[in-house]
């Protein structure tokens, strides 16, 4: 054997395989443990106002918010583009701030899901996702949606 | 007449396919010699037949036949002819219709032209082949049909999404449809070499053009759709890790590690079972990705069906194709011999890394899109972002671009990085990485806001650039092969779309502002002015049309057009960006609402360098182009010599 082949040593024919086998095997349960570790801590937990009020999240952490734009409760600031409003699910109330271009489908009374994070007792949302049109609807609002419905339906008999 | 000849013709083709299957089955018995001869022709008559049904349903939508129940659903008399044919693939029924039109042409260009393999193991592709179409023509016939007609015609149809109403749409979903199918191919290789026992340099000269090929319309469909997400949304954003974005990047990162490995066992005859492997997975991937698109457990404007029925009918496929191709694997696996050997240090072995980080990177990106999934079960509703998607692949993502930098200068089977190779190989990666890390020492020096992940980016994408390009180093270039040429390339595009996204992510420049008619604002180096508001009307929407003026630090101003736009049929809205580009970067504009005091909402973005990760993204894709044609060329010239050959000894034969 010279220098060359000590250097960089020519992996064993039976043992090439096998060496293959477990790199992949610890790459891909290295991946499968960091993904679990990772997403314990960055997936982000979807609230509805009582869930919120009974229990609140941890500060700054990003979370989603579902729910209801009160009636009467959007408020622009005097910029022009931040707007204050409250997301209710008829039992509790959290009050959000968001500054940009708010969906087409925002409106008073709409339903609502806002991707953001508790600034105290205020909720700043750095996306809103409305309806986008019949067919479209955020998959948290569906339930709530129809179970809305059905309580209304419920009501009016 | 036309959709029932389209529906016949659809059930002709399903016929063809399960004799294409039963006769490949058959011709592989020791005693089935005849049958093998009827499989090619069967595949090519099924493919002409599948183009003639897809054809009727393209007619169908353009002539808008109010009587067809999926033209009235997704078409409109009074759209534009681009988007009727577009509106064709716009809906479940059509998509299905393309993808089972795209598999069977594909089958039949196979049949046409593949003459190297040996002929056993072709059939196995082909019957392999027919096995995943029969699955798709069976969800087309049995729970999705395309041609099902009213009872009674509708007077007008309901038209299509706006959001999908873009000249984008028209080519994404095709271009991503070949890439998925093209995989499909390749699957059905692996599966014919597992049957026939046959793992070798000759089933992988036969499978990596496919590769290739699926491999760079994916590229250009991400690519495409990347930047149709970013100017139409709206939302400033080029990469959302939405669940249908990741479902269309999965396949890629398979695609991508299996085009490595496929080389590897056609040049070195190693990597044999991982090849096997990689090419059941890549398929696999593009199964899944249809699964979570069209099954309606996500809802976007992707999701078509929401029918749990058809769900669950993917889910079926998903399971036979996929586990039916597991257990064939596990059986067989024992009997493909071990490849060639390599050392630590070597091409292969550097290769062998960087699929396994492809495949950690896969594995992080499909975790992360079940997990929401997986938990809803449980009634915990989450959703998974960039928080975890960026830094976590970003972990397998950076050692792999460092090792990409280095393997292509690295021998096959043993190398070492003293003597000579230290002036061809150690030193001017050294000048690479000193430059990366001199660019990190810059932007931390320079730049304190930017976090570490971008500055990372824009370091590793210095120093890659410049190594991609070490590979042509002491080439006479006029006679360096194409495939050459090409890796160069997509390494290269790799770097510049690295450094946009990294620059994107580093320096943007974000304004928000309500402005009154004559306004103006700083973004950045750029100074906006709000000229005016206009109404316009397109042929089926009208607009308010804002006029904004931009200069570019005091440089002569442009005029741009960002609109809000309100579609009647079916009744929805647009915002539509405007874009200015300049070689440094990407000015974006968009328009929002009236506020109460009259005053005009709007977002703009000053992003430099951005457009650099299409640059990137489309030069991947030429790089790919020019290796499938140095394939291609080589092949013919093959072909004409032999031809000359011929012609010769028939002369001397005379």
């Amino acid at each position: 054997m010279n220098s060359e082949t000590v250097r960089s040593p020519m992996i064993k024919p039976k043992h090439q395989r096998l060496v293959l086998v477990m790199l992949a095997l610890t790459a891909l349960v290295g991946a499968g443990l960091l993904a679990a570790w990772a997403l314990s801590r960055q997936a982000s937990y979807f609230y509805i106002p009582s869930e919120i009020a009974a229990h609140a999240p941890e500060q700054g952490r990003a979370i989603r918010l579902g729910g209801m734009v009160q009636k009467g409760s959007i408020k622009t600031m005097p910029d022009g583009i931040t707007i204050h409003f409250t997301v209710t699910d008829g039992k509790a109330q959290v009050p959000v701030r968001f500054s940009g271009i708010t969906p087409d489908l925002f409106v008073e009374g709409s339903g609502v899901v806002a991707e953001g994070r508790m600034e105290g007792a205020t909720f700043v949302a750095d996306n809103l996702l409305a309806k986008h049109d019949e067919k479209y609807v955020p998959r948290e609002m569906k339930d709530m949606v129809s179970a809305r419905s059905k309580q209304g339906m419920a009501q009016t008999k | 007449m036309i959709a029932e000849l389209g529906l016949a013709v659809l059930w002709m083709a399903a016929a063809l396919a399960a004799l294409q299957l039963v006769a490949g089955a058959l011709a592989l018995r020791p005693d089935g010699g005849q049958l093998g001869g009827l499989v090619r022709p069967v595949a090519v008559m099924q493919g002409v037949l599948v183009l003639i049904a897809f054809v009727a349903l393209v007619w169908l939508f353009v002539t808008t036949d109010l009587s067809v129940k999926l033209v009235v659903e997704n078409s409109h008399s009074a759209k534009p002819l681009i988007f009727k044919i577009a509106g064709t693939w716009g809906n479940h029924e059509g998509s299905m219709l393309l993808w089972v039109t795209i598999m069977a042409v594909a089958g039949a260009f196979v049949a046409v032209i593949e003459r190297r393999l040996d002929e056993r193991t072709l059939i196995a592709t082909l019957g392999g082949q027919a096995f995943i179409s029969l699955g798709f023509y069976a969800f087309l016939l049995f729970a999705s049909n395309p041609f099902a007609r009213l009872p009674q015609p509708a007077e007008e149809g309901q038209g299509l999404n706006p959001l999908l109403q873009d000249i984008g749409l028209a080519f994404h979903p095709p271009t991503l449809y070949v890439g998925y199918v093209g995989l499909s191919i390749a699957f059905s290789f692996a599966i014919g070499a597992l049957i026939t026992r046959n793992v070798g340099p000759a089933f992988a000269r036969a499978m990596r053009p496919w590769v290739l090929g699926a491999w760079i319309f994916l590229t250009l469909g991400i690519t495409a759709g990347s930047y149709w997400a970013y100017y139409t949304l709206g939302w400033g954003g080029w990469w959302f890790w939405d669940p249908v974005e990741n479902a269309s990047l999965m396949p890629w990162l398979a695609a991508t590690a299996l085009l490595h490995s496929v080389s590897v066992l056609q040049s070195r005859d190693a990597l044999r079972a991982w090849t096997v492997m990689l090419g059941v997975l890549a398929f696999s991937m593009s199964m899944v990705g249809t699964f979570l698109v069209r099954s309606g457990i996500l809802t976007s404007v992707h999701a078509f069906a929401v029918d749990p029925q058809r769900g669950a009918f993917i889910l079926a496929l998903l399971a036979i194709d996929i586990g039916g191709a597991l257990a064939l694997f596990t059986l067989r696996v024992s009997t493909v011999t071990e490849g060639a050997r390599f050392s630590l240090l070597s091409r292969e072995a550097s290769l062998v890394f960087n699929n396994v980080m492809l495949c950690g990177i896969l594995g992080i990106v499909l975790i992360g899109t079940l997990y929401p999934l997986m938990t809803e079960a449980y009634g915990v509703k989450v959703s998974v972002g960039p928080p975890y998607f960026n830094p976590v692949s970003a972990i397998f993502a950076f050692p792999m671009l460092v090792v990409m930098a280095i393997g292509p200068l690295l021998r096959w089977r043993r190398d070492r990085l003293t003597g000579d190779r230290a002036a061809r190989v150690t030193w001017p990666l050294a000048v690479c990485a000193a430059l990366a890390l001199a660019v990190f020492a810059g932007v931390e020096a320079l730049a304190h806001h930017i976090t570490l992940l971008p500055a990372l980016g824009l370091a590793l994408a210095s120093g890659l650039f410049p190594a991609s390009f070490l590979p042509l180093v002491g080439r006479n270039l006029r006679r360096t092969p194409l495939p050459v040429w090409g890796m160069v390339v997509a390494h290269a595009g790799i770097a510049v779309s690295l450094f946009g996204m990294a620059s994107e992510s580093a320096f943007s420049v974000e304004r928000l502002a309500a402005l009154t008619i004559g306004e103006s604002r700083d973004v950045g180096p750029w100074q906006v002015r709000l000229d005016g508001m206009m109404p316009v009307a397109g042929p089926n929407w009208t607009a308010l049309q804002a006029s904004v003026s931009t200069r570019y630090a005091g440089a002569a101003p442009t005029v741009l057009h960002p609109m809000a736009e309100t579609f009647t049929n079916p009744p929805g809205t647009r915002n539509e960006s405007a874009l200015q580009t300049r070689w440094n970067g990407q000015l974006y504009v968009v328009l929002g609402e009236q506020a109460q005091d009259g005053r005009w909402q709007m977002r703009f973005w000053w992003k430099p360098f951005v457009p650099l990760i299409w640059a990137g993204g489309a030069m991947v894709g030429l790089g790919g182009l020019l290796a499938l044609l140095g394939r291609v060329l080589s092949d013919l010239r093959r072909l004409i010599a032999r031809d000359k050959i011929a012609y010769r000894r028939t002369r001397q034969g005379r």
